[in-house]
């Protein structure tokens, strides 16, 4: 049986595990599923996961959810270099402490955004709610502000000066607002570098998660410029 | 080396925090920082929390915010029980794996509803807004019912069948609606059970930490009566 991962490409938690599990060589198998067809919704994966979202993971019947708690426990699981999830227990609790805050301020912030500027109208055929869009953009600029002016202050990762789990998380969630066709990091010179050394280390594995992300922010931009002309 | 705890009393996850150190016996110093003072706002605070949120802690030289964080670390570092936070890597991933999903679930859902019905009418001398409420309620019903029927439905405490920091997390967002008034055990006996073994395990200071609340309570459903 092994190690079974269950995720969706254009999930950003489940593109987090992924690079983690492929950058370590841990040994896993890909289950992809397909939300639009309610492939999170079937009996079978409801006993893997209850709350039917992904990314989940079944280790030979050991069944965990939340990518925080699944990227934890693989890296306690497996060898991987110290710097994911540092032993030290002050270093540890730095990257508790983003992660944490994580769950309420990036991720809620960049997920609303391509929710509700490309998954519900894609969905439902209706312009995008242009309130909810300023409110999410907003929360995104926030946290942005906070990944410069805190946890990317003094350091090259958000967690001190070697990438942590914190740091595969945080960017997904990022790389999902370009998927949007904007540039919210315009304004953030130290987020923008952080991303270009989170990439360097992470490729290739970083590009070929990103790919149909990326090809959604291509088609975007086309149409756009396509209206203008 | 001095541990301070940077605290309101009407914050949750503080409470979760000043619990998990009585009940561990961690020694500890307690700094209020009340919130609706502005005393999160300070120079002197935003030094310790740059978000200025609390709870937050010093140990030493070490500042950490973060209730999670913080309960993982003292965990750690007090060398507490093993079942606050199992070293087992499969039962700590199941403890892990509540906190992340408490951030958008119990915590969001809760302190939602509270601020619906208690903090924005306080603050904007208004009635509740009742839409905004049945808006909010169907998010804290499916919060409630996963609790008993996915983390509670085998098992004594949200992780197993001894109490965690999963448990110390989740039980004072729950008590944030008691003291609102609102009777969120009524009709679930699995988290009824559940919240009073919690509470058994926290006592004295369950009770102490949370005298604001249960006498918020009492004056909210007088308030009440009074209209009727």
């Amino acid at each position: 049986m092994g190690l079974e991962v269950y995720f969706t490409i254009l999930s950003q938690p489940s593109r987090a595990v992924l690079m983690f599990l492929e950058s370590n060589a841990i040994p896993y198998t890909r289950k992809a599923l397909d939300l639009r067809k309610g492939e999170n919704r079937t009996e079978d994966y409801s006993r893997i996961n209850p709350m039917m979202k992904v990314p989940a993971i079944s280790d030979d019947g050991f069944n965990l959810t939340e990518s925080v708690a699944i990227l934890k426990y693989l890296a306690n699981k497996y060898t991987v270099a110290d710097h994911w999830y540092p032993k030290d227990i002050r270093k540890r609790a730095k990257v508790d402490e983003y992660l944490a805050w994580h769950h309420t301020n990036t991720r809620p912030a960049c997920a609303s955004l391509f929710f509700n500027e490309v998954l519900l109208p894609a969905r439902t055929k209706q312009p995008a709610d242009t309130v909810v869009v300023q409110s999410a953009l907003t929360q995104i600029k926030n946290a942005l502000d906070k990944l410069e002016t805190m946890f990317l202050k003094d350091s090259r990762f958000l967690c001190g000066d070697e990438i942590s789990i914190a740091d595969l998380l945080a960017i997904c969630e990022v790389m999902q607002t370009l998927g949007t066709g904007r540039n919210v990091t315009d304004n953030h010179s130290k987020v923008k570098s952080w991303m270009e050394r989170v990439q360097n280390q992470m490729n290739p594995f970083f590009d070929e998660v990103h790919v149909p992300i990326n090809k959604i922010r291509q088609k975007r931009l086309q149409a756009a410029n396509t209206s203008k002309l | 080396m001095v541990l301070t705890v940077y605290f309101d009393m009407l914050s949750q996850p503080s409470r979760s925090v000043l619990l998990f150190c009585e009940v561990n016996k961690i020694p500890y110093e307690k700094k209020v920082t009340h919130v609706g003072g502005g005393d999160n706002r300070t120079e002197e605070f935003q030094a310790i929390n740059p978000v200025m949120r609390v709870p937050a802690i010093k140990d030493g030289d070490f500042v950490l915010s973060e209730s999670a964080a913080i309960l993982k670390y003292l965990a750690a570092k007090h060398n507490t029980p093993d079942h606050w936070y199992p070293k087992d890597i499969q039962k700590r991933a199941k403890v892990d794996q509540y906190v992340a999903w408490h951030h958008m679930n119990t915590r969001e859902n809760s302190i939602r509803v509270f601020w619906t019905e208690v903090i924005i009418p306080m603050m904007r001398g208004r009635e509740v807004d009742q839409a905004r409420l049945e808006r909010q309620l169907p998010a804290l019903e499916e919060t409630i019912d996963r609790l008993e029927q996915v983390y509670l439905k085998d098992q004594q405490f949200l992780c197993g069948d001894d109490i965690t920091i999963a448990d110390i997390l989740a039980v004072p967002e729950l008590m944030q609606l008691y003291g609102a008034g609102r009777n969120v055990t009524e009709n679930h006996p699995k988290l009824t059970a559940w919240i009073e073994r919690v509470k058994n395990k926290l006592q004295p200071w369950f009770d102490e930490f949370h005298t604001p609340l249960y006498k918020m309570r009492q004056k909210r459903l007088k308030g009440e009566k009074a209209k009727l």
